[in-house]
Protein backbone atom coordinates (compact mmCIF):
# COMPACT_ATOMS: atom_id res chain seq x y z
CA UNK A 1 0.00 0.00 0.00
CA UNK A 2 1.50 3.73 -1.24
CA UNK A 3 1.43 6.61 0.96
CA UNK A 4 -1.73 7.99 -0.95
CA UNK A 5 -3.38 5.27 -1.15
CA UNK A 6 -3.41 4.98 2.27
CA UNK A 7 -4.48 8.70 2.44
CA UNK A 8 -6.76 8.34 0.45
CA UNK A 9 -8.37 5.75 2.49
CA UNK A 10 -8.06 6.75 5.69
CA UNK A 11 -9.84 10.40 4.26
CA UNK A 12 -13.05 8.77 2.90
CA UNK A 13 -13.14 6.31 6.29
CA UNK A 14 -13.32 9.86 7.94
CA UNK A 15 -15.10 11.14 5.70
CA UNK A 16 -18.09 8.91 6.10
CA UNK A 17 -17.54 9.31 10.50
CA UNK A 18 -18.00 12.72 10.07
CA UNK A 19 -21.03 11.97 7.47
CA UNK A 20 -22.64 9.51 10.74
CA UNK A 21 -21.85 11.93 13.39
CA UNK A 22 -23.38 14.86 11.26
CA UNK A 23 -26.26 13.24 10.51
CA UNK A 24 -26.86 12.04 14.20
CA UNK A 25 -26.67 15.69 15.50
CA UNK A 26 -28.89 16.96 12.66
CA UNK A 27 -31.83 14.47 13.47
CA UNK A 28 -31.37 14.68 16.91
CA UNK A 29 -31.24 18.85 16.54
CA UNK A 30 -34.81 18.33 14.65
CA UNK A 31 -36.38 16.42 17.33
CA UNK A 32 -35.41 19.03 19.55
CA UNK A 33 -36.33 22.22 17.75
CA UNK A 34 -39.53 20.89 17.21
CA UNK A 35 -40.22 20.25 20.74
CA UNK A 36 -38.64 23.19 22.12
CA UNK A 37 -37.97 25.68 19.28
CA UNK A 38 -40.44 28.34 21.13
CA UNK A 39 -38.57 27.99 24.35
CA UNK A 40 -36.63 30.88 26.13
CA UNK A 41 -32.68 29.58 26.01
CA UNK A 42 -30.32 30.52 28.37
CA UNK A 43 -26.87 30.14 28.98
CA UNK A 44 -25.29 32.60 30.59
CA UNK A 45 -24.95 30.69 34.13
CA UNK A 46 -23.39 27.45 34.14
CA UNK A 47 -25.45 24.33 35.49
CA UNK A 48 -23.22 21.47 34.32
CA UNK A 49 -25.09 18.86 32.27
CA UNK A 50 -27.31 16.25 33.55
CA UNK A 51 -25.43 13.23 34.61
CA UNK A 52 -26.70 10.94 32.21
CA UNK A 53 -24.86 12.86 29.76
CA UNK A 54 -22.08 13.11 30.82
CA UNK A 55 -20.69 9.35 30.06
CA UNK A 56 -21.50 7.14 27.41
CA UNK A 57 -23.74 4.56 29.01
CA UNK A 58 -26.11 7.18 29.89
CA UNK A 59 -25.95 8.75 26.50
CA UNK A 60 -26.23 5.68 24.62
CA UNK A 61 -29.36 4.91 26.60
CA UNK A 62 -30.78 8.70 26.24
CA UNK A 63 -30.29 8.41 22.38
CA UNK A 64 -31.66 5.22 22.56
CA UNK A 65 -35.34 6.57 23.93
CA UNK A 66 -35.02 9.03 21.63
CA UNK A 67 -34.79 11.63 23.68
CA UNK A 68 -33.25 15.06 21.42
CA UNK A 69 -30.71 15.53 23.91
CA UNK A 70 -29.14 11.88 23.89
CA UNK A 71 -29.27 12.05 20.44
CA UNK A 72 -27.30 15.08 19.74
CA UNK A 73 -24.85 13.97 22.37
CA UNK A 74 -24.09 10.70 20.67
CA UNK A 75 -23.66 12.45 17.62
CA UNK A 76 -20.97 14.71 19.21
CA UNK A 77 -19.17 11.30 20.73
CA UNK A 78 -19.15 9.78 17.39
CA UNK A 79 -17.60 13.43 15.95
CA UNK A 80 -14.92 13.13 19.18
CA UNK A 81 -14.05 9.38 18.05
CA UNK A 82 -13.09 10.39 14.49
CA UNK A 83 -9.47 12.07 15.58
CA UNK A 84 -9.09 8.52 17.74
CA UNK A 85 -10.62 6.38 14.54
CA UNK A 86 -7.79 8.24 12.32
CA UNK A 87 -4.72 7.90 14.16
CA UNK A 88 -5.67 4.00 14.95
CA UNK A 89 -6.55 3.69 11.32
CA UNK A 90 -2.52 5.51 10.77
CA UNK A 91 -1.06 2.59 12.64
CA UNK A 92 -2.85 -0.40 10.50
CA UNK A 93 -2.48 1.57 7.47
CA UNK A 94 1.75 1.88 8.35
CA UNK A 95 1.74 -1.75 9.67
CA UNK A 96 0.49 -2.57 5.89
CA UNK A 97 3.30 -0.33 4.53
CA UNK A 98 5.49 -2.53 6.46
CA UNK A 99 6.75 1.36 7.66
CA UNK A 100 7.69 0.45 11.50
CA UNK A 101 9.01 3.27 12.62
CA UNK A 102 5.71 5.42 11.91
CA UNK A 103 3.40 2.25 13.35
CA UNK A 104 5.32 2.70 16.27
CA UNK A 105 4.77 6.90 15.98
CA UNK A 106 1.48 6.44 15.28
CA UNK A 107 1.25 4.15 18.47
CA UNK A 108 2.87 6.00 20.75
CA UNK A 109 0.11 8.91 19.89
CA UNK A 110 -2.47 6.39 20.05
CA UNK A 111 -1.16 5.31 23.61
CA UNK A 112 -1.17 8.57 25.39
CA UNK A 113 -4.62 9.68 23.38
CA UNK A 114 -5.87 6.05 25.21
CA UNK A 115 -4.10 7.85 28.49
CA UNK A 116 -5.59 11.01 28.57
CA UNK A 117 -9.23 9.74 27.74
CA UNK A 118 -9.30 7.25 30.46
CA UNK A 119 -7.71 9.43 32.95
CA UNK A 120 -10.34 11.63 32.63
CA UNK A 121 -12.97 8.71 33.19
CA UNK B 1 -34.03 34.61 22.43
CA UNK B 2 -35.56 31.48 21.43
CA UNK B 3 -34.58 28.34 21.35
CA UNK B 4 -34.64 28.35 17.20
CA UNK B 5 -33.54 31.88 17.13
CA UNK B 6 -30.55 31.37 19.24
CA UNK B 7 -29.62 27.71 16.84
CA UNK B 8 -29.74 30.14 13.89
CA UNK B 9 -27.51 32.29 14.91
CA UNK B 10 -25.02 30.07 16.44
CA UNK B 11 -24.73 27.80 13.73
CA UNK B 12 -23.71 30.97 11.34
CA UNK B 13 -21.30 31.98 13.55
CA UNK B 14 -20.01 28.69 13.04
CA UNK B 15 -20.10 28.61 9.80
CA UNK B 16 -17.91 31.50 9.87
CA UNK B 17 -15.81 30.08 12.61
CA UNK B 18 -15.67 26.57 10.73
CA UNK B 19 -14.46 28.64 7.49
CA UNK B 20 -11.71 30.70 9.10
CA UNK B 21 -10.24 28.08 11.29
CA UNK B 22 -10.46 25.76 8.52
CA UNK B 23 -8.30 27.70 6.25
CA UNK B 24 -5.89 28.86 8.77
CA UNK B 25 -5.16 25.91 10.32
CA UNK B 26 -5.80 27.50 13.63
CA UNK B 27 -9.43 25.53 14.58
CA UNK B 28 -12.65 27.25 15.04
CA UNK B 29 -12.39 28.27 18.37
CA UNK B 30 -10.71 31.55 18.25
CA UNK B 31 -13.64 32.78 16.43
CA UNK B 32 -16.44 30.98 18.16
CA UNK B 33 -15.27 31.60 22.06
CA UNK B 34 -15.09 35.21 22.07
CA UNK B 35 -18.53 35.37 19.82
CA UNK B 36 -19.95 33.62 22.25
CA UNK B 37 -18.72 34.66 25.68
CA UNK B 38 -19.04 38.34 24.57
CA UNK B 39 -21.87 38.26 21.98
CA UNK B 40 -24.55 35.84 23.26
CA UNK B 41 -23.34 35.76 26.50
CA UNK B 42 -22.52 32.26 27.08
CA UNK B 43 -21.13 30.94 30.24
CA UNK B 44 -17.52 30.54 29.99
CA UNK B 45 -17.34 26.87 30.64
CA UNK B 46 -20.21 25.93 27.59
CA UNK B 47 -18.19 28.27 25.57
CA UNK B 48 -15.27 26.11 26.47
CA UNK B 49 -17.01 23.03 25.76
CA UNK B 50 -18.34 23.92 22.33
CA UNK B 51 -14.75 25.45 21.05
CA UNK B 52 -13.70 21.94 22.01
CA UNK B 53 -15.93 20.67 19.75
CA UNK B 54 -15.43 23.47 17.15
CA UNK B 55 -12.04 22.63 16.92
CA UNK B 56 -12.74 18.46 16.56
CA UNK B 57 -15.62 19.21 14.04
CA UNK B 58 -12.86 21.65 11.92
CA UNK B 59 -10.64 19.59 11.87
CA UNK B 60 -12.58 16.30 11.25
CA UNK B 61 -14.10 18.36 8.45
CA UNK B 62 -11.67 19.88 6.70
CA UNK B 63 -9.40 16.50 7.20
CA UNK B 64 -11.23 14.46 4.92
CA UNK B 65 -11.01 17.03 2.07
CA UNK B 66 -7.24 17.87 2.54
CA UNK B 67 -5.99 14.59 2.61
CA UNK B 68 -7.62 13.84 -0.89
CA UNK B 69 -5.79 16.68 -2.26
CA UNK B 70 -2.46 15.68 -0.61
CA UNK B 71 -1.50 18.50 1.72
CA UNK B 72 -1.49 17.29 5.13
CA UNK B 73 1.35 15.46 5.39
CA UNK B 74 0.53 12.57 8.44
CA UNK B 75 4.15 11.54 9.15
CA UNK B 76 5.16 14.80 10.49
CA UNK B 77 1.40 14.84 12.05
CA UNK B 78 2.20 11.90 14.07
CA UNK B 79 5.56 12.50 14.90
CA UNK B 80 4.86 16.27 15.98
CA UNK B 81 1.71 14.96 18.02
CA UNK B 82 3.85 12.86 20.67
CA UNK B 83 5.09 16.54 21.73
CA UNK B 84 1.70 17.68 21.31
CA UNK B 85 0.11 15.68 23.91
CA UNK B 86 2.89 15.18 26.05
CA UNK B 87 3.26 18.95 26.56
CA UNK B 88 -0.86 18.96 26.88
CA UNK B 89 -0.20 16.59 29.87
CA UNK B 90 2.90 18.39 31.33
CA UNK B 91 0.60 21.86 30.75
CA UNK B 92 -2.01 20.02 32.56
CA UNK B 93 0.06 19.40 35.41
CA UNK B 94 1.73 22.68 35.59
CA UNK B 95 -1.90 24.72 35.67
CA UNK B 96 -1.95 24.73 39.79
CA UNK B 97 1.70 26.12 40.22
CA UNK B 98 1.78 28.73 37.84
CA UNK B 99 0.71 31.91 37.02
CA UNK B 100 -1.26 31.48 34.12
CA UNK B 101 -2.41 35.09 33.67
CA UNK B 102 1.99 36.25 32.76
CA UNK B 103 2.12 33.05 30.37
CA UNK B 104 -1.14 34.75 28.95
CA UNK B 105 0.39 37.61 28.46
CA UNK B 106 3.74 36.39 26.75
CA UNK B 107 1.93 34.11 24.78
CA UNK B 108 0.36 37.48 23.47
CA UNK B 109 3.31 39.14 22.68
CA UNK B 110 4.89 35.93 20.85
CA UNK B 111 1.67 36.06 18.61
CA UNK B 112 1.74 39.52 18.12
CA UNK B 113 5.31 39.08 17.27
CA UNK B 114 4.22 36.31 14.77
CA UNK B 115 1.42 38.31 13.29
CA UNK B 116 3.53 41.26 12.49
CA UNK B 117 5.64 38.67 10.46
CA UNK B 118 3.03 37.20 9.00
CA UNK B 119 1.30 41.09 7.99
CA UNK B 120 4.52 42.61 6.78
CA UNK B 121 7.20 40.11 6.79
CA UNK B 122 9.37 39.56 3.78
CA UNK B 123 8.29 37.57 1.21
CA UNK B 124 9.27 33.57 2.28
CA UNK B 125 7.58 31.72 0.00
CA UNK B 126 10.16 32.70 -3.10
CA UNK B 127 11.14 28.18 -3.54
CA UNK B 128 10.33 25.98 -1.01
CA UNK B 129 13.46 24.14 0.08
CA UNK B 130 13.93 20.51 -1.29
CA UNK B 131 17.18 19.27 0.42
CA UNK B 132 16.05 17.66 4.09
CA UNK B 133 18.64 18.03 6.72
CA UNK B 134 20.31 14.68 8.00
CA UNK B 135 17.61 13.70 10.67
CA UNK B 136 14.57 14.83 8.86
CA UNK B 137 15.83 12.75 6.30
CA UNK B 138 16.20 9.67 8.03
CA UNK B 139 12.74 10.55 9.27
CA UNK B 140 11.59 10.34 5.74
CA UNK B 141 9.90 14.02 6.20
CA UNK B 142 10.13 15.27 2.97
CA UNK B 143 7.05 15.00 0.51
CA UNK B 144 5.21 16.81 -1.92
CA UNK B 145 1.89 18.64 -2.55
CA UNK B 146 -0.49 20.48 -5.10
CA UNK B 147 1.35 23.49 -6.70
CA UNK B 148 -1.59 24.21 -9.71
CA UNK B 149 -1.19 20.91 -12.04
CA UNK B 150 1.81 19.93 -10.29
CA UNK B 151 3.28 18.50 -7.45
CA UNK B 152 6.44 20.35 -6.01
CA UNK B 153 8.46 18.41 -3.62
CA UNK B 154 9.59 19.80 0.04
CA UNK B 155 12.38 19.36 2.21
CA UNK B 156 11.81 19.20 6.05
CA UNK B 157 14.26 21.21 9.00
CA UNK B 158 15.05 21.62 11.81
CA UNK B 159 12.99 18.98 13.56
CA UNK B 160 14.37 19.15 17.16
CA UNK B 161 13.48 22.70 17.32
CA UNK B 162 9.51 21.87 15.76
CA UNK B 163 9.62 19.02 18.45
CA UNK B 164 10.67 21.10 21.69
CA UNK B 165 8.23 24.48 20.03
CA UNK B 166 5.11 21.11 19.71
CA UNK B 167 5.68 20.26 23.26
CA UNK B 168 5.57 24.43 24.09
CA UNK B 169 2.09 24.81 21.94
CA UNK B 170 0.66 21.60 23.94
CA UNK B 171 1.91 23.08 27.42
CA UNK B 172 0.57 26.34 26.53
CA UNK B 173 -2.84 24.54 25.54
CA UNK B 174 -3.15 22.48 28.43
CA UNK B 175 -2.32 25.81 30.80
CA UNK B 176 -4.38 27.97 29.33
CA UNK B 177 -7.36 26.00 28.24
CA UNK B 178 -6.84 27.33 24.25
CA UNK B 179 -5.86 25.22 20.98
CA UNK B 180 -2.22 25.48 20.13
CA UNK B 181 -3.08 25.90 16.43
CA UNK B 182 -0.88 29.23 16.25
CA UNK B 183 1.87 27.95 17.52
CA UNK B 184 1.31 24.50 15.76
CA UNK B 185 1.28 26.50 12.27
CA UNK B 186 4.33 28.58 13.44
CA UNK B 187 6.53 25.97 14.07
CA UNK B 188 6.09 24.22 10.87
CA UNK B 189 6.33 27.11 9.02
CA UNK B 190 9.24 28.83 10.09
CA UNK B 191 11.30 26.19 12.32
CA UNK B 192 10.86 23.53 9.72
CA UNK B 193 10.25 25.34 6.48
CA UNK B 194 7.52 23.43 5.62
CA UNK B 195 4.78 25.12 2.83
CA UNK B 196 2.81 27.76 4.49
CA UNK B 197 -0.32 24.94 3.16
CA UNK B 198 1.10 21.69 4.39
CA UNK B 199 1.82 23.51 7.51
CA UNK B 200 -2.13 24.58 8.00
CA UNK B 201 -3.28 21.44 6.69
CA UNK B 202 -0.91 19.33 8.50
CA UNK B 203 -2.12 21.40 11.53
CA UNK B 204 -5.58 21.17 11.04
CA UNK B 205 -4.72 17.39 11.52
CA UNK B 206 -3.55 17.98 14.57
CA UNK B 207 -5.58 20.59 16.79
CA UNK B 208 -8.48 17.59 16.31
CA UNK B 209 -6.48 14.55 18.00
CA UNK B 210 -4.85 17.23 20.84
CA UNK B 211 -8.24 18.08 21.35
CA UNK B 212 -9.59 15.17 21.39
CA UNK B 213 -7.58 14.45 24.28
CA UNK B 214 -9.38 16.79 26.55
CA UNK B 215 -12.52 16.26 25.09
CA UNK B 216 -13.54 13.41 27.68
CA UNK B 217 -12.75 15.31 30.80
CA UNK B 218 -14.68 17.93 29.60
CA UNK B 219 -17.77 15.82 28.45
CA UNK B 220 -17.43 13.76 32.32
CA UNK B 221 -17.61 17.60 33.87
CA UNK B 222 -20.42 18.70 31.72
CA UNK B 223 -19.19 21.35 29.94
CA UNK B 224 -20.76 20.07 26.38
CA UNK B 225 -24.19 21.11 25.83
CA UNK B 226 -26.15 19.10 23.70
CA UNK B 227 -28.84 22.16 22.71
CA UNK B 228 -25.69 24.42 22.34
CA UNK B 229 -23.07 22.22 20.83
CA UNK B 230 -26.03 21.03 17.88
CA UNK B 231 -25.81 24.28 15.82
CA UNK B 232 -22.30 24.92 16.37
CA UNK B 233 -21.50 21.22 14.60
CA UNK B 234 -23.52 21.50 12.21
CA UNK B 235 -22.06 25.33 11.34
CA UNK B 236 -18.79 24.40 11.40
CA UNK B 237 -18.67 21.39 9.92
CA UNK B 238 -19.94 23.57 6.88
CA UNK B 239 -18.00 26.40 7.35
CA UNK B 240 -14.72 24.10 7.73
CA UNK B 241 -15.89 22.27 4.53
CA UNK B 242 -16.20 25.50 2.46
CA UNK B 243 -12.39 26.39 3.61
CA UNK B 244 -11.01 23.57 2.77
CA UNK B 245 -11.93 23.80 -0.94
CA UNK B 246 -11.13 27.57 -0.77
CA UNK B 247 -7.32 26.87 0.95
CA UNK B 248 -7.04 24.87 -2.01
CA UNK B 249 -7.71 27.79 -5.10
CA UNK B 250 -6.07 30.65 -2.55
CA UNK B 251 -3.19 32.18 -2.89
CA UNK B 252 -0.68 31.66 -0.41
CA UNK B 253 0.03 35.48 0.14
CA UNK B 254 -3.90 36.02 1.18
CA UNK B 255 -3.78 32.65 3.50
CA UNK B 256 -0.85 34.57 5.71
CA UNK B 257 -2.77 38.17 6.02
CA UNK B 258 -5.80 36.28 6.96
CA UNK B 259 -3.62 33.70 9.05
CA UNK B 260 -1.95 37.38 10.28
CA UNK B 261 -5.26 38.97 11.27
CA UNK B 262 -6.22 36.19 13.10
CA UNK B 263 -3.76 35.76 15.03
CA UNK B 264 -3.64 39.45 15.66
CA UNK B 265 -6.64 39.00 16.87
CA UNK B 266 -5.90 36.29 19.51
CA UNK B 267 -2.69 38.00 20.80
CA UNK B 268 -4.93 40.80 21.78
CA UNK B 269 -7.32 38.61 23.73
CA UNK B 270 -4.51 36.73 25.35
CA UNK B 271 -2.95 40.00 26.25
CA UNK B 272 -6.54 41.45 27.73
CA UNK B 273 -7.61 38.30 28.81
CA UNK B 274 -3.95 38.11 31.17
CA UNK B 275 -4.20 41.30 31.94
CA UNK B 276 -7.71 41.55 33.30
CA UNK B 277 -7.40 37.75 35.19
CA UNK B 278 -9.54 35.77 32.87
CA UNK B 279 -7.23 33.26 31.98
Amino acid sequence: MTDERLEIFIGNLLRLGVLVSAVVVAIGGALYLAQHGHEVVNYQSFRSELPELRNLAGICIAAFHLRSDGIIQLGLVLLIATPVARVALAVIGFYLEHDRLYMVVSLIVLAILAYSMMHAA
Amino acid sequence: MTALLFTIIVWATGVLAGFLGALTGLGGGVVLVPALALLFHVDIKYAIGASLVCVIATSSGAAAAYVKEGYSNIRIGMLLEIATTLGAILGAFLATHISTHAIAIVFGLVLLHAAYQSLFGKKQDAGALVESDSLAAKLRLASDYPVGEQRQAYGVRNVPAGFSLMLGAGALSGLLGIGSGAVKVIAMDRAMRIPFKVSTTTSNFMIGVTAAASAGVYLGRGYIDPRLSMPVVLGVLAGAFLGSKVLVKAPVRTLRVTFGVIIFLLAIEMIFNGAVGKV
